[in-house]
């Protein structure tokens, strides 16, 4: 069993390590900073610490002016609420204005459990990508989330930056390399492609463990970089496979599946298997219990991954 | 500090050449928003020919006082300020809205001068916070000026945002209502009354001061009053007339986000005394 720790654990670990690097960086909050784990810089740094209370627009509004003097300010919230209910001002006082903003969004996706519907974010990968000038990203595990959150402080622009609640298997080494919109491939395979974000990785790695058994040699792609999605790394699979499956937490409209078809089918057309949550709200349950629900296990990955081969196969 | 009567003599003059040009750029671009630039006019020429520290040939000057327009749509009357001010040429005035131009529809950071794209309502005042906040953190001493418009403090946002400047004690921050009492489709008060807007304000934290909005010497007095108000942002109610200046266009809804045409330019413009 690998190591099990939540990329939103991570991101405040190193928040606060660079709280201390860098007198800069500066933190928003939703009120929620216990559950987005910037509490911890929070802790050591009060006076640029600022929870702006229940209010998601005058954090992103806010974050927007800082960064106009040279600060770095980090807005964190819940996913959900920072990119649905701060929407418009993500679009013109982050984006428009191409503001050094970065956006954590934490508890995203149908894991975050039993909170239910309005708590599990499934269309932040979509209606962020489709801003102009920010960057999407969704770390794999805990140790990409620490290298995503370096990253990020580190360039200008803004990001939006996806994290999780429960704790995912730990897939990446410190000494593996993460350039934000360059995909890793974890393995490599011949007839057909996993290309997945977050926490579907894990499954992706379990489904291609199960196709090898039944003689399918399939490739798992982590795609943590949604926007700017890795168009050398799709065009490489599809000419390498001829089939490909995306997997994600997320709507199956407009997230990682669309970003990866629209490359497709723009440069090189193949058959695409998208494992998502199919048009649908959630509900209360364990995370266990959602992704089984909704179709977003291995053995939904490994079913989607036979019949792309098999529309491949068959033209 | 106080004014001699023939510098607010001077300032009136200025505003009505001002509005001749809003007026002209308007009708040229053949759409824009005429009543909420020449309600505003006068409390920008205020701030830009009295109260703010800045230099034309220096936008980006770091000890300058910022200007966040909330009402985005009402770029012409700023527009007309800048250039006369000197940060860029008066003859761009006439590329407003027009393709490839830097002087966009709504108030556009290309130009230089402007510190921050608006143009949907209820966003400025949290982004004038944020600006206060890092110069309390950075210890820069510049104030923060924010206008707003009547019709736009129905967005909910806007009241998140003066809690923010109230709880926060924002002294660095001055709210501005352009409160012409109109907006798109009627008046404000039969739309959503807002009154008594002095009491909301003041109840989030806010030292408030009312004024006639097209009289220089009371948005002074304000504008120096707000200097001396310590530990709590300043909010300036400017009462001020929708189309000020332009008797066809006062008070008028309809006037909110149209052009005028030739014919109707030169009427405005022998009213204006040209």
């Amino acid at each position: 069993m690998p190591e099990m720790k939540a990329t939103r654990d991570a991101f405040g670990e190193t928040l606060l390590e660079l709280g201390r690097e860098n007198r800069n960086i500066v933190v928003l909050s939703g009120d929620l900073e216990d559950a987005t784990r910037a509490e911890y810089f929070k802790k050591e740094f009060p006076d640029r610490f600022f929870n702006l209370g229940i209010a998601e627009q005058d954090i992103i509004g806010t974050a927007a002016g800082m960064s106009m003097n040279g600060l770095i300010p980090f807005a964190c919230s819940f996913a959900v609420f920072l990119t649905n209910r701060a929407y418009d001002f993500l679009r013109i006082a982050v984006c428009y204005n191409n503001r050094n903003v970065k956006v954590i969004g934490s508890h995203g996706g149908l894991s975050v459990g039993e909170d239910g519907a309005t708590a599990q974010c499934l269309e932040d990968f979509a209606i962020m990508r489709v801003l102009p000038n920010i960057k999407v990203i969704c770390p794999v595990d805990a140790i990409e989330a620490k290298k995503a959150t370096r990253a990020i402080a580190g360039m200008k622009g803004p990001v939006y930056m996806r994290l999780g609640r429960p704790p995912f298997p730990v897939l990446t080494k410190e000494s593996d390399e993460f350039e934000i919109g360059k995909a890793n491939i974890i393995r490599e395979g011949k007839d057909v492609a996993i290309i997945a974000c977050g926490l579907m990785v894990s499954e992706a790695l379990t489904a291609a463990e199960t196709l090898e058994r039944e003689n399918i040699d399939a490739g798992v792609i982590n795609m943590h970089t949604i926007k700017p999605v890795d168009e050398q790394a799709v065009i490489s699979a599809a000419k390498e496979t001829g089939a490909i499956v995306t997997a994600e937490e997320h709507q199956i409209n407009g997230g990682l599946g669309s970003a990866v078809a629209e490359v497709l089918g723009q440069h090189f057309p193949a058959p695409i298997e998208m494992v998502a949550v199919n048009d649908t709200f959630g509900e209360s349950g364990t995370p266990g219990e959602l992704l089984e629900k909704y179709h977003l296990k291995d053995k939904d990955i490994v079913n989607s991954a036979k019949k792309a081969v098999k529309r491949r196969r068959t033209g | 500090m106080s004014l001699k009567s023939t510098d607010i003599d001077s300032l009136i003059e200025k505003a009505r050449h001002f509005r001749r040009e809003i007026l002209e750029m308007l009708t040229e671009a053949g759409s824009g928003h005429p009543g909420g630039s020449l309600s505003e006019l006068e409390v920008l020429i205020a701030l830009y020919y009295y109260k703010m520290k800045h230099k034309p040939d220096k936008p980006d000057w770091s000890q300058r006082d910022r200007f966040i327009l909330s009402k985005g749509h009402a770029c012409p009357a700023l527009y007309v300020v800048l250039a006369n001010r000197g940060f860029f040429p008066k003859d761009e005035l006439k590329t407003f809205r027009k393709l490839g131009s830097r002087l966009q529809g709504h108030v556009y950071t290309g130009v230089p001068g402007v510190e921050h794209n608006t143009g949907s309502l209820g966003q400025g005042l949290s982004v004038a916070n944020g600006i206060a906040l890092s110069a309390r953190i950075q210890g820069m001493n510049f104030n923060t000026y924010c206008l707003l418009g009547d019709g736009e403090i129905q967005e909910g946002s806007v009241w998140e945002s003066a809690m923010t400047s109230g709880h926060h004690k924002l002294d660095s921050v001055c709210a501005i209502l352009d409160c012409n009492k109109v907006q798109e489709n009627g008046p404000v008060k039969e739309i959503k009354n807002e009154e008594p807007i002095l009491d909301k304000w003041q109840d989030f934290g806010w030292h408030v001061i009312e004024v006639d909005g097209h009289n220089f010497s009371e948005i002074i007095n304000a504008l120096d009053e707000f200097d001396t108000v310590k530990d709590r942002p300043t909010f300036i109610k400017a009462n001020t007339v929708k189309g000020k200046g332009v008797s066809f266009m006062e008070g008028q809804a309809k006037w909110h986000g149209k052009a005028p045409d030739k014919e109707q330019l030169a009427a405005a413009l022998k009213e204006l005394g040209f």
